[in-house]
């Protein structure tokens, strides 16, 4: 078990040192970046230098003067050490940008996360255990549905009816206008009422996948000759279900569920970026339509490892909670 | 019915001919037909299935139904207020220097000092000045010798169209006549009349008429005319906020008075028809859907968008495919250092966050100012490249499992030659998987190009894609007022990836074996 966990994390360190290669020479390769935009603005100021002077000066300042492999390894270097240099959009160091936003994110996807889970298992077992019926049409095609929504789409859809129609709640931000007058309490309060569209909007979009999955398995479980068994010896149906069949569903789901973990850490991008929610979201996307490199290399490094450590996580949960499968 | 009854019997006889150990007495079906039958006995499945149809079908042949293009604009005519004049009534002394002689500035000034004490001379200069009363806002100044300097005064003579400037002597005499309430006066010899609206005649026509308001055209090119400054004055003395005036030209238009007592000016607004651009027009019998912020048709722009939304997820979902294939087949059916570097390289790419990839890339090309057309080109491309990793896991993991198989070593044992093992045998027992598979991600692909598109970074203009369509409800105007414009859309985009996803779940169902239905 040791050594599999530490050959999949030797693993991982090296897909993460191809990856950010990959990511740091695109975003060097690409025209148009932010310092040629800056370049541009300051070279039309009245008396200045020519467009090629500045480039080169900020170019040097920036760091970018130097190739791209030698870049990388620079880059790494200081990321290796914890300096992760200052975001060009922001003008504040990467970190202190990365820890103002990132707790909102990261409530806004761990309630919604409970929220599925606690809609969709239920659901999904109902739907297993009375196959074909209308129930499971209903909930199947529910379940469909969801994934089948752009995000976009109901999150204005949502917006439409209960901002603008029936004005329960903001269109847009995270707080209200009169938010510096509220107590503390008030506050929170106040927040939690402008994360609710957001937080619905996650909910129903991700929910759907969890309830078919939940549904597959528990079909596939109920398909099992012990489940047979149980019911052959006379097991009541109510414990078949819930003690016999539930209990192997739940393998795959604490796999699933355990390695989406470390992805409450990555922000639903389009859901704040329409909600205008300043989570880790729509904060490196400011930062990506702007060409901030710094915030965004370390944005996207920061989702690969959090991809590589859901993997990792569930696939050792599927080892931990289920004694047949041996890793290695 | 004849017919039918015959054709019954002799079903019915055939059946009965068998012997019973007959194999044709037994129903065989083949697997793809077992598979069909499965799939439409799914009810959630043929309404996808419907619903693709139905997505197809309005996309497809409706764009070349409609009697209209996709980018084709459409007009209709609004009535605007414009500025048109401003009015304002002169308060200012005005003057008019008499031929030969010189009246600058300091003097005009010395004058309104002299003017502001009330008294009527003044001295610049060791020169005297007299000033003498005409008539009401009507003065001249003279040298202490006689002599006329100059006039100042405060009701405008204007000249009328076409006619030379009255000399300096017309001015004042006309000047004269009007503020002293004379209807004639004799100037350079000449007899002219003055009517009770200010015009100055000579002889029957009109040189010039004079009057307090000052009508300045607020746009270029516009030229009042008399006739229109008469009937104005006529509304501005009965105050009336409104009046309706025929042009030379015979154009009715309504103009509105409003006045704004701070700078003391009527400003004079004209109603006027103008031909636009039917911008959010409302659904209408020729516009079902209304029209867009273009003045473009909607079903046309959502018809011709829902092509470029389902082609996109094609072409993507190919590319996918294709390199899905050939890198998963490479890797499963050579196994080794291989197989463990096209892993590796798949696992790269299951981690690299394509999302994020795409929005910098489309800023990029946004940047570049990409021509829209080739843009599209570059989006399924990236969208292609980016998604072929999980596609390769999975044909490489069926290929790892069937290779282990008997059947497979039974090909071995048959002496099939490998690329027939691996066409004949190897793939045609992946499709299944591999058609539910891309089934699903045409949806997924769908709304990924959709949400980009959203953002403005992947279908661009000219070109309507759902995505785009929707884009409009970033000005909240739009998205609380005109629902027409962005809710058909979003209805169209969920119908057709619902539509992929049943059909893809019905598939993964009726592929399945162990499905007992």
């Amino acid at each position: 078990m040791r050594t599999y966990i530490v050959k999949r994390i030797l693993i991982s360190i090296v897909i993460l040192f191809f990856v950010t290669l990959i990511i740091y020479t695109l975003m060097r390769c690409l025209p148009g970046s932010y310092v040629e935009t800056m370049a541009m603005q300051l070279a039309t100021a009245p008396g200045s230098k020519p467009y090629e002077e500045w480039i080169a000066q900020l170019n040097a300042a920036y760091g970018l003067d130097l190739p791209i492999m030698q870049g990388y390894f620079q880059w790494l270097g200081e990321f290796l050490r914890g300096n992760f240099g200052d975001s060009w959009k922001f003008t504040v160091p990467v970190i202190t940008q990365f820890k103002k936003v990132i707790g909102v994110s990261f409530i806004m996807g761990a309630i919604s996360l409970v929220l599925e889970l606690v809609i969709a298992i239920p659901l999904g077992i109902i739907a297993a255990t009375k196959q074909y019926s209308k129930t499971d049409y209903a909930i199947s095609a529910a379940a469909l549905a969801g994934i089948s929504l752009p995000t976009f789409f109901f999150a204005t859809l949502l917006k439409l009816i209960f901002a603008v129609k029936l004005g329960w709640f903001d269109t847009h931000g995270l707080v209200g206008r009169n938010f510096a007058q509220l107590t503390t309490s008030g506050q929170i309060l106040d927040m939690a009422h402008h994360l609710v569209l957001p937080i619905v909007t996650l909910t129903v979009i991700s929910v759907g996948s969890l309830m078919r999955y939940t549904r597959t398995n528990m079909l596939e479980v109920l398909n099992a000759d012990y489940i047979r068994t149980a019911r052959a010896k006379g097991v009541s149906e109510h414990k078949v279900i819930y003690q016999h069949a539930f209990r192997n569903t739940l393998i795959p789901l604490v796999t699933i569920v355990g390695g989406s973990l470390p992805g409450l850490f990555s922000g639903a991008l389009i859901t704040e970026t329409i909600f205008s929610i300043p989570g880790i979201g729509f904060t490196s996307y400011q930062a990506m339509t702007a060409g901030d490199i710094p915030f965004t290399m370390f944005y996207l490094t920061f989702i690969a490892i959090l991809t590589l450590a859901g993997n990792l996580l569930s696939d050792i949960l599927y080892g931990v909670v289920d004694p047949r499968v041996r890793l290695a | 019915m004849e017919n039918e009854k015959l054709t019954n019997k002799a079903a019915e006889s055939n059946e009965e001919n068998y012997s019973l150990n007959d194999d044709r007495r037994v129903k065989v079906l083949s697997p793809g037909a077992l598979v069909a039958k499965r799939f439409f006995r799914n009810r959630l499945a043929v309404m996808g299935l419907i619903m693709l149809a139905a997505m197809f079908l309005f996309s497809f042949l409706g764009g070349l139904l409609m009697p209209y293009g996709q980018a084709e604009q459409f007009y209709t005519y609004t009535s605007m207020k414009k500025e048109y004049v401003g009015v304002t009534r002169n308060e200012d002394l005005r003057y008019a220097v008499a031929d030969d002689q010189e009246f600058g500035m300091i003097l005009q000034a010395q004058f309104m000092l002299a003017y502001g004490k009330g008294v009527d001379t003044f001295s610049y200069k060791d020169v005297d000045y007299t000033i003498t009363q005409e008539g009401e806002d009507l003065y001249s100044i003279g040298t202490a010798d006689g002599t006329l300097l100059a006039i100042a005064y405060k009701d405008i003579v204007n000249t009328a169209d076409g006619m030379p400037d009255p000399s300096f002597t017309v001015k004042f005499e006309a000047l004269k006549a009007f503020t002293n309430g004379k209807s004639s006066f004799t100037a350079d010899g000449a007899e002219y009349t003055l009517d009770a609206e200010g015009n100055i005649l000579s002889g029957g026509t009109e040189i010039g008429y004079i009057s307090r308001f000052v009508v300045a055209p607020k746009e270029n090119g516009v030229v009042i005319t008399r006739d229109f400054k008469e009937r104005l004055e006529e509304a501005l003395a009965t105050d009336d906020p409104e009046f309706v005036y025929t042009g030379p030209d015979g154009e009715e238009n309504t103009y509105y008075i409003s006045y704004d007592g701070g700078t003391k000016v009527w400003s004079v607004k004209q109603e006027t028809r103008t031909y636009v651009y039917d911008k959010y027009g409302r659904p209408s019998k020729a516009h079902p859907l209304g029209t867009d912020n273009n003045g473009m048709d909607m079903l046309v722009r959502l018809m011709y968008g829902g092509r470029v939304s389902l082609l996109i997820g094609f072409i993507v979902v190919f590319i996918e495919t294709f390199l899905g294939v050939i890198m998963g087949g490479i890797s499963g059916y050579f196994g080794g250092w291989v197989d463990n570097l096209i892993m590796r390289l798949v696992d790269i790419f299951y981690c690299i966050p394509s999302m994020p990839i795409i929005i910098i890339l489309g800023a990029t090309m946004d940047n570049m100012q990409v021509d829209p057309q080739i843009r599209m080109l570059y989006l399924m491309l990236i969208l292609g490249f980016l998604g072929w990793a999980g596609i390769a896991r999975l044909v490489r993991g069926q290929i790892l499992s069937l290779r282990e198989q008997e059947f497979m070593t039974a090909t071995e044992a048959c002496g099939i030659s490998v690329s027939r093992r691996i066409f004949r045998h190897l793939i045609p027992n992946v499709i299944p998987q591999l058609i539910v598979t891309c089934t699903m991600s045409l949806g997924s692909t769908i709304i990924t190009e959709a949400t980009l598109s959203f953002l403005g970074i992947g279908v661009k203009f000219p070109f309507a894609s759902w995505g785009n369509i929707i884009s409009d409800v970033n000005n909240s105007f739009v998205m609380t007022n005109y629902w027409f414009i962005w809710i058909p859309a979003g209805i169209c985009l969920m119908i057709a990836v619902l539509g992929f996803n049943f059909v893809g779940d019905g598939l993964r169902d009726a592929f399945d074996p162990k499905m007992k239905r």
